[in-house]
């Protein structure tokens, strides 16, 4: 089956939520951004929801958790104190709309540029960092074995794993040669596998003016592994947004970050944090100069979009070199 | 021999259209589309100037470092075996100089205004050659 058009799309979700609310949909929009699956927002029976879905046929994001699974694994970190949106249903193969769930819309800013902007953030950014932590140790201390099957991927598995992409695509990268030289001498040491919610960083995190952190999203890259993975990749240079002197997402320290962490109840393994943090801007660096070329040219996703992020390797690249040097 | 108007021009007329007429028009995803697409454009009018004498520049690093010749591409494949083997690594003098101008060029053309290239261009990090001393 091909991609539905927008009408429908419209038109499906319109019968599924008049199944399941009794009430027809309004105000449907897709949100930009999301370069690997689609949101929208719509309003139904007075209340907002956002929908949250893989396009039928496009596969980009290579390590995606189904959409059921990711559901639940949301539900699970609520259940956990961790602050996130209520999933209201799972799409099923018989709604037709590919994979997809809908959950209660928070109020509150994601674009990553107007959190470290705005002024109405001002107050609530100083704190970000320490919020972060606190969230992180919350999350790693789930117990892992109540939890749906997840993948395994700890810090030899993701380095094998987008080696192996670098490999694939054939394309030269020397700089990234020399960082998985690195990361292969520097592995950090085993420690007990915990939920890792893979893709911890400014732009998948919600913030409000009033009370900063109020919801982490995004949770399609979820597995179990190294929790240090997740309090080094919101420190790739990538995800400052500019603000480079500001290592956490572009508005904290790591130190506010890591004190929280601990006062939490976490562990925190500083050269393991190093470790991810080289191999969070590898990873990018192979998801735009590798896997989003390689969804691009093979026609899977045609899109502007798609084939510019191509062209942002590069900034990886400089960032490696910069911390493979010491430096950053 | 390619007839007029140049590429330069032609790149900068389609620029103009979706600064001027096309993006005033649009909102929502399609302004974001246009957006990008003018990022790519200005991409497009860098890399036709610059990149050019970069390639010049890189290959005969790339020939001097690994003692042999070929295309770009054969070369930088020999000097990532290199890499990956650990037979050339950053306390390398000659490599580190390479990869930092090939690097600074790549970004030259690609994101200019990147945080991360700034900040290496204010610690001093020199640009790529232009080429044209070279060959």
């Amino acid at each position: 089956m091909g991609e539905l058009s927008k009408e429908q799309f419209e038109e499906r979700l319109g019968s599924i939520c008049t199944r399941r609310f009794g009430s027809p949909i309004e105000n449907l929009k897709r949100l930009s951004g999301g370069a690997s699956q689609e949101s929208w927002t719509f309003v139904c029976d007075g209340q907002a929801y956002v929908l949250r879905r893989n396009p039928r046929g496009v596969q980009t994001s290579q390590n995606a958790l189904p959409k059921a699974s990711e559901a639940a694994i949301i539900s699970a970190a609520a259940e956990a104190g961790i602050a996130v949106p209520k999933i209201s249903f799972i799409c099923d193969e018989d709604d037709g709309i590919g994979e997809a769930y809908v959950m209660d819309f928070i109020e509150g800013e994601t674009i990553a540029r107007k959190i470290l902007r705005d002024a109405e953030f001002d107050a609530v950014r100083p704190n970000l960092a320490a919020q972060c932590g606190t969230m992180l140790a919350a999350l790693h201390n789930i117990d892992v074995s109540a939890l749906p099957d997840l993948p395994f991927s700890d810090a030899v598995g993701e380095l094998e794993k987008y080696a192996g992409y670098l490999k694939a695509g054939g394309h030269p990268f020397p700089v990234f040669e020399l960082a998985i030289k690195w990361l292969g001498d520097n592995l950090p040491e085993k420690r007990a596998p915990a939920l890792v919610h893979g893709d911890f960083r400014n732009g998948n995190i919600m913030v409000s003016p009033r009370d900063g952190l109020v919801a982490l999203l995004d949770w399609e890259l979820t597995h179990i592994g190294d929790p240090m993975e997740d309090l080094g990749w919101p420190c790739v240079p990538s995800w400052r947004f500019g603000q480079h002197d500001m290592p956490v997402g572009g508005f904290g320290a790591r130190a506010d970050m890591y004190d929280a962490y601990r006062a939490a109840g976490g562990e925190i393994d500083e050269k393991a944090t190093r470790f991810w943090e080289i191999l969070g801007t590898l990873k990018w660096g192979i998801m735009c100069g590798v896997l989003m070329v390689s969804a691009f040219e093979s026609g899977a996703d045609p899109s502007i979009e798609r084939g510019s992020i191509g062209r942002r390797a590069s900034e990886t690249e400089i960032d490696l070199l910069r911390m493979l040097m010491g430096e950053d | 021999m390619q007839d007029k108007p140049s590429a330069e021009k032609l790149l900068a007329a389609a620029r103009a259209f979706l600064n001027d007429t096309a993006m005033p028009q649009l909102s929502g995803h399609a302004a974001f589309h246009a957006r990008v697409a003018g990022n790519v454009l200005d991409i497009l009018a860098r890399e036709l100037e610059l990149a050019p004498g970069f390639n010049r520049a890189e290959t005969a690093r790339l020939e001097s470092l690994l003692g042999e010749t070929g295309t770009l591409k054969e070369l930088n494949r020999k000097l990532c075996d290199k890499i990956a083997t650990g037979e050339m690594d950053l306390s390398d003098e000659k490599l580190k100089i390479h990869l930092i101008k090939t690097t600074m060029g790549k970004l030259a053309i690609d994101q200019p205004r990147y945080q991360g290239y700034k900040t290496a261009k204010a610690k001093g990090w020199p640009e790529e050659d232009s080429g044209e001393t070279i060959k």
